[in-house]
């Protein structure tokens, strides 16, 4: 193998300094990944949505009472961008995003709650318990929409631009850093 | 006699484990054992999106218990594997796909195996034309006046 070993001073350097540059790559990459999923701003396991880009699946779900049931078309309807939000009351990760939840309902962004495979009586608990941040909640008992939707578990988020075309897709809770570094900014390009 | 039956019993369940299928309502099983056959098949092509590392056959999940049942619906209705797997893949992308085809998205995946025997060729082809390492030049007198003082018992 001695073949092969580089001739020239420079050439040796540069095959140790190969290595080490690609160490340095690898450990800074490994770096930001590890911050962004302490963050909550990175999951591994997410999935990308086939959603985005396309206009919401059409569903007619019916309400949770005493909220009525929507439409597709409710969600969007008189040109605003809207949010939906698929919850349980057996999620634990839907305990976690109720505060945010709550600031966007306070900032006026429309939430359009679908409760997915869940008991009339454990989501209207669980609303009571948390508070109801939704302008509806529909109930999807069979979980048909969810997966129209490509959902893969609870919560899931949907912002749906004024154009009814789907934007944004997040699975799992969503976290303050979630919501300062990606859901308000978005909202405001959108909105 | 109970050993060995007891060990037959074991071995059976250990074999079993490798194709279980996580039925967890006989109800699911569609009566036509030839359709059943067929949405099985589909079913092991398809991932569990909750565990990533199941097939929608295999798990218990909810979500794989429901696109089972819709599989069971499908081809109940005589529509083909194509249409099945392509009504899932436009709800949860290639992704769901165990067996992911070849496209710009995954070229580097099915291509990999080819790079590196590429690269390996190349390697082989410079160290070729290289040529053998010429032979080291004679020893002059003193080096080896010094290599047979070294060499004496």
């Amino acid at each position: 193998m001695s073949a092969m070993l580089p001739s020239t001073p420079l050439a040796r350097r540069a095959l140790l300094a190969a290595p080490l540059a690609l160490f340095g790559i690898g450990g800074a990459s490994a770096y930001i990944l590890l911050q962004r999923m302490e963050r909550g701003t990175y999951d591994p396991h997410a999935l990308s949505s086939m959603l985005v880009g396309k206009k919401l699946p059409a569903f007619d779900l019916p309400g949770q009472p005493p909220s009525p049931g929507f439409t597709n078309l409710d969600v969007t309807k008189g040109g605003r961008l809207g949010l939906v939000n698929f919850f349980a009351s057996w999620c634990v990760p839907c305990l976690q995003e109720a505060p945010q939840l709550q600031r966007l309902a306070a900032m006026g962004v429309p939430l359009w709650g679908i409760a997915y495979k869940d008991k009339t009586a454990a989501t209207a608990q669980f609303l009571a318990a948390n508070g109801n941040p939704y302008r509806a909640v529909a109930r999807d008992a069979s979980g048909m929409t969810a997966i129209n939707f490509g959902l893969y578990g609870v919560p899931e988020t949907y912002l749906v631009d004024p154009g009814g075309i789907v934007r944004w897709r997040w699975a799992g809770g969503i976290s303050a850093d979630v919501m300062g570094d990606t859901l308000l900014p978005l909202l405001k390009r959108y909105g | 006699m109970m050993r060995r039956l007891a060990l037959a019993v074991l071995l059976a369940g250990a074999l079993g484990a490798g194709t279980a299928f996580a039925y967890s309502d006989p109800s699911e099983v569609l009566p036509n054992p030839a359709e059943e056959a067929r949405a099985e098949a589909i079913g092991r092509q398809l991932r569990c999106l909750v565990c990533q590392n199941e097939s929608i056959e295999q798990s218990d999940a909810g979500l794989a218990r429901d696109l089972r049942a819709i599989i069971r619906r499908k081809v109940a209705k005589g529509e083909s594997d194509k249409v099945i797997i392509g009504w899932m893949v436009a709800r949860y992308g290639n992704f769901i796909r165990l067996d992911p085809p070849f496209d710009a998205m995954t070229f580097a995946l099915w291509g990999a195996p080819f790079i590196a025997l590429g690269i390996g060729a190349g390697v082989v082809v410079l160290a070729r034309r290289r040529g053998p390492t010429p032979a080291p030049a004679p020893l002059d007198p003193d080096e080896q006046a010094r290599l047979s003082r070294l060499l004496e018992p």
